[in-house]
């Protein structure tokens, strides 16, 4: 089929819609979103697709530079359960903080299963952000007291919480990151690497400050405030999911600083991009990990924090949008 | 633009055909009576009536506004000398009842011409009141309210042979209704999931079998149809019969889903077939057969290489209907450009036809049209980039026995007759 537009435009062209649906006079459509859920999900199919062979094809280049090896175990199945990963035979030791690089993004159900382990050499560097050559990794979180440092920085400030206790294994499992709320819960997902605040943040590798205060235990969610301003309050249901309570108020939660200040130098894709991938790890099949967990009315306050705006005001209103009913 | 029509349908005589528009009117056309002396006059619709159905409304509960645009008429059959339909916006649905006075009393004892009070003083006579005719006044009452039935968009409705019930359907439900009850209703399809995150598919369209009052058929956005027996339960969310034809792996692409999601079906006159439209055709089913359409016609399948401008500019989730003559040979759909198609099931010829200002000079018969794909070009021929996707053809309806067809372009209604062959065959 001749199509003049790629994966990331429809993306993007199908976020606005959803954006834009929620001032339409009548309230949502559920139809039509649905079916721009649809587009969503198949362009998100061919989007991953092709970033995972791009990301193959560089790997194939520089087999030894690359302090993470992101090689796709197998090619993308069209498979119609998600394939059981099995577990790496990685040292399950808190203390080690190299980073595992390992990640199932997760389709559900009809979804493209891409399976991408890796071994994780010991003499892997403990700061992969600082790597130039692409790198397809998943960082497992070191959730310990002591995990300050650059892994761990970068894992801050990566604004994902990869506090799974350091158990390094593999697993399908997707949680989901929500946008919308900002509650950031334990990411298993195939970020890729530019997409995580690394090589072109220069500050991504410093401790975050923000770890002085107790990193969440894992599996929990964290409340996440962008700069030093509270998150709105009105309209964000806790609604008694546990563990929502985190880290509240308090010192400036470091990783959104960083990641904004990542944002701002992400200039090589087009803005879209890095919410691309953010939405490719909230995304599950279909319309699964579209529905925030928490409604939320508040709009994205601060400028330019995290993500474009207009991006991220479009995920969020793509969320509460099907969360409306 | 509140008057964009939205809804187009004949009643069951043809006498009268009833269009709905976005800003929640109703205008009613009547057909003229046959006339010996203008037989070119004959049967020509003129408006009856006009009025109000819906408002908007605003939800506080949901800061929703709920649009007054009229998603669906249905006539009632009709049982005395009044008309009634049904017409529906998102939410609610009305009862309407269409009554004629055509004469009214003159000559009452104590109020004058005016209505007001004579001076008793002068009335000196006992008279009788007579009825004297009058011109003609069609009034237009609200007989029932059918409200808060549904959470989500109703979509369509539809008026059960039994004459007693309807149903209406919304994206996940479809209610069942009493005529004459307001208060409540019986929901016999659900289909929404107990997570809203597995939502897979909606309901599109919904209609009750023309004879068999227990059987009932709703389409589905994944392009499938169920067939359902109210006799079997009370709740119909297992059909009886499901009708899906797998998908051609060959035609994948990003908009598979959207294009296979059907807008419109409806039963054959004779009740043996169902008609289905989704984007790019319309579709013949036999309700013996559930693997696949009897009849499969392409409406535009030029579009098909076009689907992601269709797709940017919101044209993919157009909606068109689609109708039956009266004898079930001829099916008919709307397009672009104000083009609409009819396809011969017997001879398997089709037409294009145009609506437009042009074409409708009174007594000018239609010029078939052609979409060219590039490659031989006739004059006159439209080439597929120059067609107006602005000017869509949605609504058109069927007069229930002659070859009389409404069309609804944007605003204007255009009611086109075949003289010459009035008849079916």
């Amino acid at each position: 089929m001749e199509c003049t537009l790629d994966a990331q435009s429809l993306i993007s062209i199908s976020l606005r819609k959803i954006h834009s649906s929620r001032t339409q006079r009548g309230g949502i459509k559920l139809h039509k979103n649905l079916l721009v859920s649809y587009v969503l999900r198949n362009a998100r199919q061919l989007y991953l697709s092709e970033r995972y062979a791009e990301l193959y094809r560089r790997q194939q280049h520089y087999p030894d530079g690359a302090p993470l090896l992101a090689m796709p175990a197998c090619p993308p199945p069209a498979a119609a359960a998600p394939p059981d990963l099995p577990a790496l035979p990685l040292p399950t030791d808190t203390q080690d903080r190299e980073p595992r690089s390992c990640a199932g993004v997760r389709g559900g159900g009809e979804l493209l299963e891409v399976p991408v382990c890796a071994a994780a050499p010991p003499e892997l560097q403990r700061v992969p952000c600082r790597d130039s050559s692409p790198g397809f990794y998943r960082v497992t979180g070191s959730a310990g007291p002591g995990s300050g440092g650059g892994a761990a920085g970068l894992l801050y400030a990566a604004g994902c919480d990869f506090g799974s206790g350091g158990a390094p294994h593999c697993s399908s499992r997707t949680t989901v990151l929500d946008l919308d709320t900002h509650v950031v819960t334990t990411v298993e997902n195939g970020y890729l690497h530019q997409d995580c605040c690394c090589s072109q943040c220069p500050c991504c590798c410093q401790p975050a400050p923000g770890l002085a205060s107790p990193p969440p235990t894992p599996g929990t969610k964290r409340k996440y405030y962008p700069g030093q301003e509270e998150e709105e309050e009105e309209g964000v249901e806790e609604g008694g999911e546990p563990g929502a309570g985190g880290v509240a108020g308090g010192p400036p939660f470091a990783p959104c600083t960083k990641r904004a200040r990542f944002e701002e130098y992400n200039t090589e894709h087009p803005q879209d991009s890095s919410n691309i991938s953010n939405l490719i790890s909230i995304f599950g099949s279909g319309f699964t990990g579209l529905v925030s967990r928490q409604q939320a009315d508040s709009e994205q306050p601060l400028n330019g924090q995290l993500c474009s705006k207009q991006a991220l005001a479009s995920l969020g209103a793509w969320t509460r949008a099907i969360v409306a009913f | 633009p509140a008057d964009i029509i939205s809804t187009v349908e004949f009643n069951h005589t043809g006498e009268l055909l009833a269009t709905g528009d976005k800003g929640g009117r109703v205008v009613i056309f009547q057909r003229e009576p046959e006339s010996k002396n203008e037989p070119y006059s004959q049967g020509e619709y003129n408006v009856y009536s006009t009025f109000q159905s819906h408002e908007p409304e605003f939800d506080y509960l949901k800061s929703l506004e709920i649009e007054e645009k009229i998603n669906k008429i249905k006539w009632l059959p009709q049982q005395n000398a009044a008309h009634s339909l049904l017409s529906t916006n998102d939410k609610t649905i009305k009862l309407w009842k269409i009554t004629e006075r055509d004469k009214r009393p003159e000559g009452y004892n104590l109020k004058d011409e005016e209505g007001k009070l004579k001076d008793l003083s002068t009335v000196t006579s006992l008279q009788v009141p007579v009825l004297k005719p009058m011109d003609l006044m069609v009034e237009v009452t609200p007989r029932r309210i059918f409200a808060n039935g549904h959470t989500y968009h109703v979509n369509s409705i539809s008026v059960n042979s039994d004459c007693e019930t309807y149903m209406s359907a919304d994206d996940l439900r479809i209610n069942l209704w009493h005529l004459a009850i307001t208060d409540r209703s019986f929901n016999i399809v659900d289909i929404k999931p107990a997570n809203m995150e597995d939502l897979t598919e909606v309901i599109t369209a919904s209609e009750f079998h023309p004879h068999h009052c227990n059987l009932f058929v709703y389409s589905s956005s994944k392009g499938s149809l169920r067939l359902c027996d109210m006799r079997a339960s009370a709740l119909c969310d297992k059909h009886s019969k499901l009708y899906e034809e797998p998908e051609d792996p060959s035609n994948r692409s990003f908009f598979s889903e959207i294009i296979s999601s059907v807008s419109d079906v409806k039963f054959s006159h004779s009740g043996r077939y169902m008609l289905t439209r989704d984007y790019l055709t319309v579709k013949v089913w036999d309700l013996n057969m559930e693997t696949k359409p009897v009849e499969t016609y392409q409406v535009h399948d030029y579009l098909r290489s076009k689907l992601c401008s269709l797709y940017e500019n919101d044209c993919i989730f157009d909606k068109f209907e689609c109708a039956w003559n009266g004898s079930d040979s001829v099916i008919m759909t709307g397009a672009y450009n104000n083009f609409f198609r009819m396809f011969d099931r017997n001879t398997k010829r089709d037409v294009t036809l145009e609506a437009s200002r042009e074409s409708s000079k009174p007594r000018a018969i239609l010029k078939p049209r052609r979409v060219c794909v590039g490659g031989k070009r006739r004059k006159d021929d439209i080439s597929v980039d120059s067609l107006d996707f602005t000017k869509k053809i949605l609504h058109t309806a069927w007069h229930p026995t002659e070859n009389i067809i409404a069309i609804a372009a944007t605003n204007n209604l255009y009611i086109f007759q075949d003289k010459v062959n009035s008849e079916m065959h």
